[in-house]
């Protein structure tokens, strides 16, 4: 008993024999098997068990539409959960594993879910763990058992160790599926010259070619595919078209590698194409399904096409004596050609009168019966038999039954079109009653629906179909409209159910989902689909309900009263089969998730021995150890050195904007807060710009080169939003202004040199200039032409300071920003001085109190941050208006301040929030932005904001509150310019 | 995912495009001081369904702003254009029927047609 391989026939390779385990037993198949196969072909009849009740399964259909045999494949961080075992092409040493199932799929603890299973119905857990906490603890106690049995496969928690990638294509026409429909209309339409890709999930061209066993189809197929080939178009195999999205941009998941045992190193496991089609044909076909009938679900019921794909397919018979169950003609066919590879079977019709075919299986020596239906299934690992009952023309269904004894069940309950591709567009399916099925709403003129997957089920008119459409796309009157029909008619049959027998009957297998479910859920009050869909999970499997969709919106319908189709249906989202996540990141991953941006100084910095830091993209060097300094020591060290000596750093990710034309000054004077109109020519100014809304937007020095030329900076991390901005008000708004921006950021290398001997290592390095106090202030800039070795190098020099002290920053050409930063490296060196990185920069500015990106957040407006006294009065700018907004004035916001700790000794993180002593929680009084030890004061000290600002905390003592780090500090509130308020030693 | 056809570079996916915003509504003028105007302007807008004009930045291309008559019903969009009316002016009817008066033509006796 049971299934077995017949000795020939199918489009496998008996020559090449392949082995594969299949929970650690080693099985034999042939390549061209898919693991369904090839564990049919042994005789494996139960897979895997289910999702919520653990019920033993076995495979049930042969295509993407499988809800029973999905596996774990491979070991360790290669392992792939939830694999249909009906799509997946069977390959030597190939790990496969049953679902699901602990400690054995024979003996299994989670069946105990099943006992459990008057609970685990429709909405069980919105009911059972949503509540008071008194009625739910003992199911909160129950839960993790429950969630521990309930699953599908186990995804493997390691990195991917795969590749992947992304490729783009571009075409005239896209078809999808390869079917008879699929390939006349790809070959015609090759043929007539277009540019035409045509993509088919399977691992072989042909679609139901493949599975008829009769030689003329395989005839078909291969002359289609030779004209395809020869007209010069571009098959894709193993590849699924998941997504369909505006712009008719199509996206295909093509799997390369896991079909192949040893794959070539470094090639791609997966690569999602990004398709560009002129027009998408969908050949999608339809896919079987079944309906509900008592323990459907049993190992051995399957659908009764796939029956016939595994036979003529494969060579695989999936049992010796089969019951076959259809409503409609289209199953005779399919019984006919397994009766003649030997299978012993009874064919029943729930329609009352023969088929026209009936004479013909009997003639084939099937046993046929008119007007009866499948009851329940008898046998708990496998079928061992049927119970079945008369149906009358009105549908109702006698309780009197018999039981046939079979080792298979094939079921028939017609054939849906597979429309999930026109649905992520938002083309609604409606219910075409002629075959029992629905089908799409009206496509746009680009997207061509043909053969089965519109409905039309007959091999002729499919074909003619094919045609129609490859006249259409070139612009052809294209005929008469075909019709959609199912030859010889159908019964609509959903569920079979005998009044007061409760039986299980699954309308989704995957996610078992029952009727009784579904009929609940409408007890419930659930009207909506969407809503049903939600309740009860139905459809929401990896299948995405291609076998149970319709059956549940049937008993939904039938349950309200309803015709069927009339209820609407859910909405197909992509993708149409599962993604890999990998395969959507592709290349981007890891470091290469983003560009890495790195400073023309960046070996230079490496060379010193700098540990490096990430700034947004930008690798920035972190501080530079020396000896066995840990970061502490460094940046205090660092900074210190900048205060009494003299150190350079790196300043190269500062935004740099050319801003260029005769009304660039008028152009800043609109921008910026304060006046830009009267800048000197050889001068900088410090500036700060707001958004529309009143908010800070950035800060930076802008200087003057010539009349009509401005080199403006920005903070690293506002560089492209500043650049944007200003591309959108010339072009938008001010379309009259003659000014050009370019961003400039990559073009200039930039260090500053700050400390009281600044001048003194500057002027040895550049003797061509003048450096007293007199010809070069503070916010002075000079262009200067430097020659260093063979080059001459253009160096811009201004007299700036984010630091405090006397300090210059110097832009020069990319290329010549290592060159010139190690002559003043060694110059700095030279005067004892030494290099500083960002962490000591930051300490500098914050004893200073200058702000950046962690204290201008967005959030802040000018007098928040203390610059209320910049905003001119005189003249409108971006902002003027709406940052008067009275609660933008409000005194009581909170406003830019230093922090000192109470206790000196005491420190303190940057994220605290500021508490008033008897009140240490919720959101405070304020926060702190960043901190440091000072290296000038001797202790830590920190920015922040607190509502009112420093006057209001006068004399008080303010709680720097850190629950995370369980860290409590009482502080008091300062002037945010801790260090050198009146700025003497940067003007000195 | 959305095609935008750049005027300067041709149809290109729109992630290489930054939305700005509305594109049918006018910011004040900078001198205008009136609260009012300048609340509804930077923040009042409209959801429209159907078409909508809209400004988007060619980030990744030319770095023009375009606007651009797309339907939020069916994202299919009607027309790109320079935001900038100068630039705007090089794609108008009169500027292409300088280079190519038959094309021009052509459109013509379609409006009419329908007309």
């Amino acid at each position: 008993m049971g299934a077995y391989r017949l000795n020939k026939g199918g489009r496998i390779n008996r020559d090449k024999e392949v082995f594969f385990r299949f929970n650690g037993r080693r099985l034999k198949g042939f390549e061209g098997d898919t693991i369904a196969s090839a564990l049919l072909a042994n005789n494996v009849r139960q897979v895997g068990r289910s999702f919520k009740y653990h019920r033993l399964r076995g495979v049930m259909s042969a295509g993407p539409e499988e809800g029973g045999a999905l596996f774990n494949v491979n070991d360790g961080a290669m392992r792939i959960a939830n694999v249909k075992g009906t799509m997946a092409e069977l390959r030597d040493d190939m790990q496969v594993y049953a679902q699901n199932a602990f400690p054995s799929l024979a003996f299994d603890i989670g069946a105990v879910n099943g006992l459990f299973a008057p609970f685990l119905t429709a909405g069980f857990y919105y009911k059972t763990f949503m509540g008071p906490a008194r009625t739910t603890a003992f199911w909160m106690f129950c839960e993790k058992f429950i969630r521990k049995a309930a699953g599908l496969g186990k995804a493997s928690r390691l990195p991917d160790p795969d590749s992947y990638d992304i490729a783009y294509k571009f075409c005239d026409v896209l078809v999808v599926g390869a079917g008879p429909t699929g390939l006349l209309a790809a070959a015609e339409l090759a043929e007539q010259g277009q540019k035409v890709v045509l993509v088919e999930q399977d691992f072989e061209v042909g679609g139901s070619l493949l599975s008829g066993g009769r030689t003329e189809e395989f005839t078909l197929r291969d002359t289609l595919l030779k004209r395809f080939e020869k007209a010069g178009g571009q098959v894709m195999l193993r590849a699924t078209a998941f997504g369909l999205y505006d712009g008719l941009v199509t996206g295909v998941l093509e799997r390369c590698s896991d079909h192949q045992s040893a794959p070539e190193p470094f090639s791609p496991r997966e690569i999602s194409h990004i398709i560009h089609p002129q027009h998408v044909v969908l050949a999608t076909g339809a896919c079987e399904r079944g309906f509900a009938f008592g323990n459907n679900d049993r190992p051995g019921v399957m659908l009764a096409g796939a029956l016939r794909s595994y036979a003529c397919r494969y060579g695989v018979m999936a049992g010796r004596s089969a019951v076959i169950a259809t409503c409609h003609d289209g199953t005779y066919d399919d019984a006919i050609m397994l009766a003649s590879l030997g299978m012993e079977i009874t064919l029943i019709d729930a329609r009352n009168k023969p088929s026209r075919y009936a004479k013909k299986a009997q003639a084939a020596g099937i046993n046929v019966l008119a007007g009866k239906v499948p009851v329940n299934v008898a046998g708990v690992k496998s079928v061992a038999a049927l119970e079945i009952a008369d149906i009358d023309e009105a549908g109702e269904i006698k309780e009197n039954t018999t039981i046939i004894g079979c080792d298979v069940v094939g079921v028939s309950g017609g054939y849906s079109p597979v429309i999930h591709l026109p649905s992520h567009r938002g083309i609604k399916p409606r219910w075409e009653a002629s075959i029992n099925a629905f089908v799409a709403g009206k496509t746009p003129e680009n997207i061509h629906i043909i053969g089965s997957a519109d409905g039309i089920f007959d091999h002729q008119a499919c074909l003619d179909n094919a045609l129609q459409i490859t006249q259409k796309i070139k612009g052809q009157k294209t005929g008469v409209k075909l019709r959609r029909r199912v030859p010889g008619g159908m019964r609509a049959l959903f569920e079979v159910q005998i009044k007061g027998r409760k039986l299980k009957s699954f309308i989704d297998p995957q996610h078992d989902v029952t009727s009784e479910d579904v009929r609940q859920a409408h007890r419930e009050g659930f009207v909506s689909v969407e809503h049903m869909k939600r309740y009860t999970t139905l459809g929401m499997a990896t299948d995405q309900g291609r076998v149970g969709n319709v059956l549940g919106l049937a008993v939904m319908a039938q349950a309200q009263g309803l015709a069927v189709g009339t209820t609407g249906v859910t909405t197909f989202r992509p993708p149409y089969t599962p993604v890999s996540i990998g395969a959507l990141a592709a290349r981007e991953r890891g470091r290469h998730w983003r560009p890495t941006r790195r400073t023309p100084m960046h070996h230079m910095h490496l060379a010193a021995g700098a540990v490096m830091t990430d700034a947004g993209a930008w690798k920035r060097a972190w501080y530079y150890p020396r000896g066995d300094e840990g970061i502490d020591e460094a940046y205090v060290r660092e900074a210190a050195t900048t205060r009494q000596n003299v150190a350079m750093v790196d300043v190269s990710t500062l935004g740099k904007i050319a801003v260029q034309g005769p009304d660039a000054t008028e152009f800043l004077n609109r921008l910026y807060v304060n006046p830009f109109a009267k800048l000197a020519i050889g001068k900088a100014r410090y500036g700060i710009m707001l958004r529309d809304d009143g908010m800070v937007l950035d800060d930076g020095t802008t200087w003057r080169l010539a009349e009509d030329n401005y080199f403006m900076t920005t903070t690293t991390a506002q560089a492209g939003p500043v650049m944007l901005f200003l591309e959108e008000l010339l072009q938008r708004r001010w379309t009259d202004l003659r000014v050009h921006v370019t961003s400039v950021t990559d073009q200039w290398a930039g260090m500053a040199v700050a400390g009281p001997y600044a001048r003194e290592v500057l002027a040895a390095e550049f003797p061509q200039l003048n450096w007293s106090d007199e010809a070069f202030p503070f916010m002075g800039v000079v262009e200067v032409t430097h020659r260093l070795g063979q080059h001459d190098i253009t160096c811009r020099i201004a007299r700036i300071s984010f630091s405090g002290e006397r300090a210059f920053e110097i832009y020069v050409p990319s290329d010549s920003g290592a060159q010139i930063w190690s002559a003043l490296a060694d110059r700095v060196n030279e005067a004892g001085g030494c290099l500083y990185g960002m962490e000591a920069l930051g300490a500098l500015r914050i004893e200073k109190g200058h702000v950046t990106a962690a204290e201008l957040d967005g959030r802040v407006t000018l007098e928040d941050a203390g610059f209320g006294r910049m905003a001119s009065k005189t003249k409108p700018f971006i902002g003027s208006v709406l940052r008067q907004r009275s609660s933008l004035q409000d005194e009581r916001r909170p406003q830019l301040v230093g922090i000192f700790p109470k206790d000196r000794t005491k420190k303190f993180s940057a994220g605290a929030i500021l508490c008033t002593p008897d009140a240490v929680s919720g959101f405070g009084e304020g926060w702190v932005t960043a901190v440091t030890h000072s290296p000038a004061l001797g202790h830590w000290i920190g920015l922040g904001f607190v509502a009112g600002g420093a006057q209001a905390w006068q004399g008080k003592t303010i709680i720097v509150a850190d629950p995370v780090r369980d860290n409590f500090v009482e502080a008091e509130i300062v002037s945010p310019h801790m260090f050198d308020a009146k700025g003497d030693r940067q003007h000195g | 995912m959305l095609r935008i056809e750049c005027p300067f570079c041709g149809l290109r996916n729109h992630d290489e495009f930054t939305y700005l915003e509305d594109g049918s509504g006018e910011m004040p003028a900078l001198d205008n001081i009136d609260g009012e105007a300048w609340y509804e302007a930077v923040f009042l807008r409209d959801n429209p369904r159907g078409m909508h004009i809209e400004d988007w930045h060619h980030t990744q291309g030319c770095r023009m702003v375009l606007r651009v008559s797309r339907n939020t019903l069916t994202h299919q969009i009607l027309s790109v254009m320079p935001a900038h009316p100068d630039y705007k002016e090089m794609f108008s009817d009169s500027a292409k029927s300088a280079n190519s008066a038959p094309k021009s033509a052509k459109a013509k006796s379609a409006k009419d047609g329908r007309g």
